[in-house]
């Protein structure tokens, strides 16, 4: 009896993990059916490039999904350290030199990604306000302070080394961000997978009373995952930044969304405790190759919102199917 | 004989002017199952979170292996060796069975990986496996989601969990009441099994017929004091009610 329940769970976990593959390879034939060009090196390679940004915010904000709450604040984290990086690296070339000003640009946002994390998670856990309400308040200060601290200007006038990395093509067509982007990807996949970490995360968002009964310090827990949501948003954000060689506070509108979407259509539940990163990985791949392949075909980009949404819609709706099947909590 | 395992003296609790125990006192002996009885009210809930360091006592004492202990806080008495399975069970569903016994006390890796918080999955898999053949226990798969398991075989998930660490006093509180009459019986079962083992176990529940099968004594309690302390054996299911609605004192 027991051989029957895990013997059907199994397939059922294997079809779950591999339809969204489908779906994938669904799209992008299609694509490569009306536009043959697709099936080429550039378009991957711009696919990862703009991929990269999507999947670094994905990354981080499917710790804090996983947990059983939101961070809407990610965008605004990659438009505000946008604007703070580019002003300190602007102002540190003159004196530092352009390597060395460009690696405290980066260190800086990331220090003011972690800072945010630690108050979007203190005002969580201390003041308990609802992770969507304190999030969307960071996210509307965030803006606010992007805009405040460019005077509502982007800053230009960066050295040009910054282009210099930031299109630099690994084999010809893997750019610097796509590589930065993969790695953490990686990386952070194996550690929610293998760590400590990594299932106090899953065991806090399938029932946070359970960690705390058993003696974990949820709210250390809570804080470090919401740093690391907004240091990969900080992260992000500085992919922005060489990419286009301006600190810009628009940067990252629209994109939080996108990344949340990322996480759910790759299977992560926004009611906490799972979700993979493969998912996420071919969630962000999705997203990312309706950009790129409605470019191609030509049509309207604002096409590829609707397209998103749909599937948005479509993936929950699935996953909800499968999973009220298997479990009941 | 042997001096009991967990002893209370007279313990007091107060919540504001409201009196909640008054005077309680027991004596429970390694390997004994006691049950804990009496109507809504009458301070077994109380009790037990004084025992478990959910609370504090006011007054009185207690002593657990010959040293007077006083918890405070849930792990202070887990790490003493109280273990306590609450009837919500506090399980995560999404999780497997063997990552759920081994919440928050995680076997690492060793050497470095382990250092750098890299988990040992399949020691924790081996020693659930060894866990749950030692009990006599249904649950073969451990990477089943304890997600898809029936209530009866959560609680022996809980069960297991919490006299998997060398405990020596598990107190289970309402383990069979939300269970159909076969899981209760797996449930019954399995304590009997760990009281063979040498588990002390507070044994709280509402289904006397339960309590008269599995326990060796049983103290009844009412409106916050101890009313009764019977040798289950020498005792009737009608005795122990008369106890607990007050027709007898």
């Amino acid at each position: 009896m027991f051989n029957e329940i895990k013997e059907k769970s199994k397939l059922s976990r294997i079809i779950n993990e591999l339809w969204i593959v489908f779906v994938f390879l669904a799209i992008y034939l299609i694509f490569v059916i009306l536009e043959p060009l697709c099936f080429s090196l550039p378009f991957w390679s711009s696919t990862f490039n703009y991929m990269s940004e999507v999947l670094i915010l994905a990354v981080g904000v499917m710790f804090v999904v996983i947990t059983g709450g939101i961070d809407l604040s990610i965008g605004p984290v990659e438009g505000c350290v946008n604007v703070l990086a580019a002003l300190a690296i602007k102002a540190l070339v003159p004196s530092l030199g352009a390597g060395i000003a460009i690696a405290c640009g980066v260190l800086i946002a990331l220090l003011t990604g972690a800072l945010i994390g630690l108050i979007n998670a203190l005002v969580i856990t201390k003041l308990k306000l609802a992770p969507f309400i304190a999030t969307l308040g960071m996210s509307v200060i965030l803006t606010g302070l992007g805009y405040v601290f460019c005077n509502g200007l982007e800053v230009v006038g960066l050295p040009n080394e910054i282009s210099a990395i930031g299109t630099y093509q690994l084999f010809g067509f893997i750019g610097t961000t796509t590589l930065v982007a993969f790695l953490v990807c990686g990386v952070f996949g194996i550690i929610l997978r293998t760590t400590r970490f990594g299932v106090h995360t899953y065991a806090y968002g399938s029932n946070a009373e359970s960690t705390k009964r058993v003696g974990i310090d949820s709210t250390k827990h809570l804080i470090r995952v919401y740093m690391l949501c907004s240091v990969l948003a900080a992260l992000a954000g500085m992919t922005l930044v060489f990419r286009f060689k301006t600190g810009s506070p628009i940067a990252g509108q629209n994109v939080t969304l996108y990344a949340i979407a990322a996480c759910v259509i790759g299977g992560t539940s926004v009611m906490g405790g799972t979700g993979k990163m493969t998912g996420t990985l071919i969630g962000s791949l999705i997203i990312s190759i309706l950009v790129t392949g409605l470019v191609m075909l030509g049509v309207q980009t604002y096409w590829q919102q609707v397209a998103t949404g749909l599937i948005i819609i479509f993936a929950v709706y699935s996953d909800q199917l499968r999973r009220r099947r298997d479990i009941t909590v | 004989m042997a001096e009991p395992i967990l002893k209370a003296i007279g313990v007091n609790k107060s919540f504001g002017s409201v009196v909640a125990l008054s005077s309680i006192s027991f004596e429970l002996n390694a390997g004994e199952v006691m049950g804990l009885v009496g109507d809504n009210g009458a301070g077994k809930s109380t009790f037990i979170k004084v025992l478990s360091g959910v609370h504090r006592r006011d007054g009185g004492d207690i002593i657990f292996k010959g040293k007077h202990i006083d918890f405070k806080s849930p792990k202070e008495a887990m790490d003493a060796g109280i273990e306590t399975v609450y009837q919500d069970l506090a399980l995560a569903p999404q999780l497997p069975i063997y990552a759920n016994m081994f919440l928050g006390r995680e076997i690492m890796k060793k050497g470095i990986l382990g250092k750098l918080g890299v988990v040992d999955k399949d020691a924790m898999r081996k020693e659930v496996k060894e866990r749950l053949a030692r009990i006599k226990s249904h649950l073969n798969h451990v990477d089943q989601l304890v997600g898809t398991l029936s209530g009866g075989q959560r609680q022996a998930v809980a069960i297991t969990r919490a006299i998997g660490w060398g405990k020596d006093v598990v107190i289970m509180d309402e383990p069979t009441a939300a269970l159909g009459v076969k899981e209760s019986r797996q449930v019954l079962d399995l304590i009997k099994d760990i009281k063979a083992h040498g588990v002390s176990v507070i044994f709280i529940s509402h289904t006397i017929p339960h309590v008269m099968e599995v326990t060796d004594k049983i103290h009844v309690l009412r409106l916050g004091e101890s009313v009764a302390h019977l040798n289950t054996k020498d005792t009737t299911y009608e005795e122990v009610v008369q106890y607990i609605t007050g027709s007898k004192c």
